[in-house]
């Protein structure tokens, strides 16, 4: 994949590129303390009436929080793909820009979650991800791209199977705006991959 | 001719049951739609599934389950697989899945995939 390539996907500019490459050392060393990040603002923005919905039930909220359990796991995941050294340059930059995503996407569903009363749920250790994600098996860049198209593939298609589910139209829709951000995720990495996209229509929910 | 007519009804109307289930379309399915949270042999957002047939629902070690699960008090086995599958909070309200697997032909590939992982 091209820089250039890597630039039209994540739809970053030169200078947003290089700021990203500036900041891979400190997401190297783990995931950040930082505030609610622009994307969790834009999500809650959409949200704030739903937050104070009567229709939003508890039900929703655990949802959501199996949602965050997903968002958890694949922060980890690229972060174990980016610390096994197996990634270069764009294939990194594009899996970093993509795991800030994650980390805007788990942002706002936490702010969403204690807005609506609930007990966001914690994150598991490194090393249970790692367990759980078989990285010790991931052995080449392809290795973990595919690992990662699977999960996001599989994220999309989880956040579309919730979406009749919930009780409040407001957070079916942030469920997918959440899925077509997997969705652009997966498409970016099967093109990485050199994977034929789907020669069907429909082939996300179903 | 009246015989033709009988038995051509009689296989449009056959129970969806008798139609073979399909293993290898049920991985398929698990490997799009299950595998965001499930894996065969690791605890993820949801259990490990090697074993899911004949295991008692709630009773996989390590793993955080609903308190609807854990006193669900059931065995996964076809029968409750389906109706799991085709709207777990109906079949077990208070549970945290949610997702649904509308399509009876789907649910039972999908069984027959969880089958095979023994």
């Amino acid at each position: 994949m091209s820089i250039e390539t890597t630039r039209l996907i994540t739809g970053m500019n030169r200078g947003e590129t290089n700021s990203i490459l500036t900041d891979r050392r400190a997401l190297l060393r783990g995931a950040g303390t930082f505030g609610l990040s622009a994307a969790a603002i834009a999500v809650l923005g959409g949200c704030e009436s739903m937050a104070a919905s009567k229709s939003a039930t508890a039900a929703d909220v655990d949802i959501l929080n199996v949602a965050l359990g997903l968002e958890h796991e694949a922060i980890s995941a690229y972060q174990l793909g980016a610390q096994s050294g197996l990634l270069q340059d764009p294939v990194l930059q594009v899996a970093v820009a993509f795991q800030s995503h994650h980390k805007g996407h788990r942002d706002a569903l936490v702010a969403t979650i204690e807005k609506l009363g609930g007990k966001p749920v914690a994150e598991q250790s490194m090393s249970d991800y790692a367990t759980a994600l078989n990285a010790g098996s991931l052995k080449s860049q392809a290795d973990v791209l595919h690992l990662a198209a699977r999960l996001e593939k599989g994220a999309a298609n989880a956040y579309l199977g919730v979406i009749p589910t919930f009780g409040d139209k407001g957070l079916a829709q942030v469920a997918g705006r959440l899925a077509a951000d997997e969705t652009m995720h997966w498409t970016a990495l099967a093109s990485a991959l050199g994977e034929q996209l789907p020669a069907k229509a429909l082939t996300f929910g179903a | 001719m009246r015989r033709l007519v009988l038995a051509t009804c009689a296989v449009l109307l056959a129970p969806e049951a008798a139609i073979a289930a399909d293993p290898a379309r049920g991985a398929e399915i698990y490997n799009s739609r299950c595998i965001a949270c499930h894996a065969p042999d690791a605890n993820r957002v949801g259990p490990k599934h090697r074993g899911v047939v004949g295991r008692a629902a709630g009773s996989v070690p390590g793993f955080a389950y609903s308190k609807a699960l854990k006193g669900a008090g059931l065995t996964w086995d076809e029968a409750t697989l389906d109706r799991w599958l085709a709207d777990p909070e109906a079949f077990l309200p208070g549970q945290r899945m949610n997702f649904r697997v509308a399509d009876p032909a789907d649910r039972a590939d999908l069984i027959a995939y969880l089958q095979t992982l023994r």
